[in-house]
């Protein structure tokens, strides 16, 4: 197991679903702390209208229209449950509601007019991502991680991913203060002079960031179960912020290797032949890491 | 073609579609309602994603019982019991950890979802051939819909419908005021319960038309717009019902029109057009009738202004203010106050002497609260009161420029 083949057929899915699983988690911790765990939500479910009109736009697959597309069609679903909860004076979880299956169903409306039959671009692969196909045949055993060549042929999605988190690590440590102060008591926030409304805005765009790069490798449900199901977890492991986003990165990153693992080699211990769908299985051992937690965990109960 | 469509003229299966579409979306417009009353929305979403692994593991035991798997009403009731216990996850998690209540949605959307795409590609492996139609429930699928899962639907519908009516009081009653409720004798954890396992039904119901994904639209998309049209709980329920069965009866028909035109999509496009329009045309809630409003005040407020800076022989330079002035007669082309611009501008300053009075009085200083510039005097005081002040103050004042 440990050798060529691990590295050429299962290193680049595991360190991709890895990464994937932090960049989510890491905003994940203050969305949850916020009350907005739904942003999340509602971001997976509007990435598909955005990547297909990006399609539509450009003609092709390509990194940069879809990410761009995705990420305005998240930006465009903010604004849009803000209008809404405003003008309307509607509850965010109603406005929200409205406004991701209204751009859910367009994206999917949008999918069945264009003609998409010469690309890979369907509903499924949107849900449940290709994390298995992301292989790096290039590699001919551990010795290839030095060899530029090599190297060069890895997936696309794993510098892509590898970046989102540098670049989600980066901001999260960077305002770590303002952050760590606005969403515990956003009016003494304010009251230091912390623009708290743009930093969280700042926040859901980091959040939609992570959630774009992660549904392009891996698909929307693990985005929405890594938002959620580890900095859930951790929030009932620790009272101290620093310690829930270890707890959090640890238990995204077990929920990624843990479902990668399960879901291939799984079934033949099983005595089956095939393996199962990765994601879905990251999204259940993420599932149940916050089941024992809440069953167990130290601080799981309010104080 | 549509008008064709609108009167079921294209066809037995269109008809069905747009028959059953129409009376889910009555059910589950009316049954939403509740749950947005009760500020609870997003809990559909949570149930509407837990059903998925229920239907996978309704398909497997139907199989290795030597069934067909894709026997309607056996995946329908696997995927209520994993609603089920989807919801009793969301309640639980909440209830008895410091999880908020949207963490608990996201976190038992993401996994059950999770699990039941997990089982869906064991069925791919387990019956090659058999496995065809179960991914027909993410999105919907209304093509080659038979007369029994129509029955089903509008026989569904009817029954949630009306369990929805019988209880409507309670639940109306825990959604506005649950502390209320609870004194009145109505359990609010039962009553909560009863409203969840409604939204349940018409999740199932409704998984076959629209799929698990798009279901939570025809819950929310119609209470959302119905409330912009009434402020009484009962008409809301009324509306939301009625909103929601039009976006299922054009929605099909819509979509039977032409063949790249999915039914579940176009419902909840239709539903959100209807939405988008409350949302701008409604009276009283809505975005225009509230610009209305505001110019109103503001015209109000600058001519009563206007009016008691000309009593008081000040000139008037704010070009809004003259323009009002002008339009209602009070001044002249040449900015000079006219006679019905005088007497106006003394009554106006004769009322505002009465508010004054009315301050220092002892016995009516509470109603002077009352004055905000806005509200007419009369309104306030019974005409034995204006005549006491009146007497004190004296008559209106003429006015000279």
């Amino acid at each position: 197991m440990i050798g060529a083949e691990f590295v050429a057929l299962s290193l680049p899915p595991l360190l991709i679903g890895t990464f994937a699983a932090i960049a989510c988690a890491l905003p994940g911790n203050f969305l949850v702390l916020r009350r907005q765990a739904l942003i999340g939500d509602a971001i997976s479910h509007v990435v598909l209208p955005g990547i297909v009109v990006a399609f539509l736009v450009t003609g092709r697959i390509g990194t940069w229209p879809m990410m761009l597309g995705a990420a305005g069609a998240a930006l465009i679903s903010v604004a849009l449950i803000e209008l809404i909860r405003r003008l309307g004076r509607v509850d965010a979880g109603a406005a929200m509601g409205v406004t991701f299956t209204a751009m859910f169903a367009g994206g999917v409306l949008l999918l069945e007019q264009s003609d998409t039959s010469s690309v890979h671009l369907d509903v499924q692969h949107a849900l449940y991502g290709n994390l298995e196909s992301l292989i790096w045949l290039e590699a001919a055993g551990w010795k290839s991680l030095l060899d530029p060549v090599a190297l060069a042929a890895l997936p696309p999605e794993l510098t892509r991913i590898a970046i989102t988190l540098v670049a989600v690590i980066a901001f999260i440590r960077l305002l770590w203060r303002p952050l760590k102060i606005s969403t515990f008591d956003e009016g003494f926030a304010r009251a230091q002079g912390i623009p708290a409304t743009l930093l969280g805005l700042a926040l859901v765009v980091t959040a939609a960031a992570a959630a774009v790069a992660a549904f392009d490798a891996v698909g929307s449900i693990i985005v929405i179960a890594m938002f959620i199901c580890p900095p859930a977890a951790a929030r009932l492991m620790t009272q101290r912020l620093e310690a829930q986003i270890w707890w959090s990165v640890a238990f995204a990153t077990l929920s990624a290797v843990l479902g990668y693992v399960l879901a291939g080699y799984g079934p033949l211990w099983l005595g089956g032949q095939n393996s199962v769908s990765a994601a879905g299985m990251i999204a259940t051992v993420s599932g149940m890491i916050l089941a024992a937690a809440a069953l167990f965990a130290p601080h799981r109960k309010a104080s | 073609m549509l008008l064709d469509a609108l009167l079921l003229q294209l066809g037995y299966n269109a008809t069905l579609v747009a028959l059953g579409a129409a009376s889910l979306g009555v059910a589950a417009g009316a049954t939403g309602t509740f749950l947005f009353l009760r500020k609870r929305s997003l809990v559909s979403d949570a149930i509407s994603h837990a059903t998925l692994p229920g239907i996978g593991l309704a398909f497997i035991v139907m199989v290795a019982l030597g069934g067909d798997g894709r026997w309607l009403p056996g995946l329908l009731a696997g995927s209520a019991l994993s609603a089920l216990a989807g919801l009793v996850c969301v309640n639980w998690l909440t209830r008895n950890t410091r999880l908020a209540e949207d963490a608990a949605i996201g976190a038992v959307l993401s996994v059950f979802f999770g699990a039941g795409i997990v089982i869906l590609t064991i069925i791919q492996t387990l019956s090659s051939g058999r496995q065809a139609g179960l991914e027909s429930f993410l999105l919907g699928s209304t093509a080659g819909m038979l007369f029994s899962d129509a029955l089903t639907l509008a026989i569904g519908g009817a029954l949630v419908l009306a369990l929805a009516l019988v209880l409507r009081r309670p639940m109306i009653q825990v959604a506005f005021d649950p502390g209320f409720a609870e004194t009145t004798g109505i359990s609010v954890s039962r009553t909560d319960f009863l409203t969840m396992t409604l939204v349940m039904a018409i999740t199932v119901v409704g998984l076959k038309i629209v799929g698990l994904i798009m279901i939570v639209a025809l819950l929310i998309i119609p209470a959302v717009t119905a409330r912009f049209w009434s402020n009484r709980a009962e008409h809301v329920v009324a509306l939301a019902g009625l909103f929601g069965g039009l976006a299922g009866y054009v929605g099909a028909a819509i979509s039977a029109t032409a063949p790249a035109l999915p039914t579940g999509p176009i419902i909840v496009l239709i539903g959100f057009a209807l939405f988008a329009a409350s949302l701008l045309v409604a009276p009283g809630r809505g975005v225009l009738a509230a610009a209305w409003r505001y110019r109103r005040f503001q015209q109000r407020l600058h001519l009563r202004q206007g009016l008691i800076s000309l009593a008081q022989g000040q000139p008037v330079y704010e070009r809004l203010t003259r323009r009002l002035l002008r339009r209602e007669g009070y001044l002249r082309a040449d900015n000079v106050i006219t006679d019905e611009g005088r007497a106006r501008a003394a009554t106006v300053l004769r009322d505002e002497a009465r508010w004054q009075a009315v301050r220092r009085s002892d016995s009516l200083a509470l109603l002077a609260q009352q004055d905000d510039g806005m509200t007419d005097i009369a309104s306030v005081l019974t005409s034995d009161q204006l005549a006491e002040i009146d007497a004190r103050i004296g008559g209106p004042k003429a006015v000279t420029p």
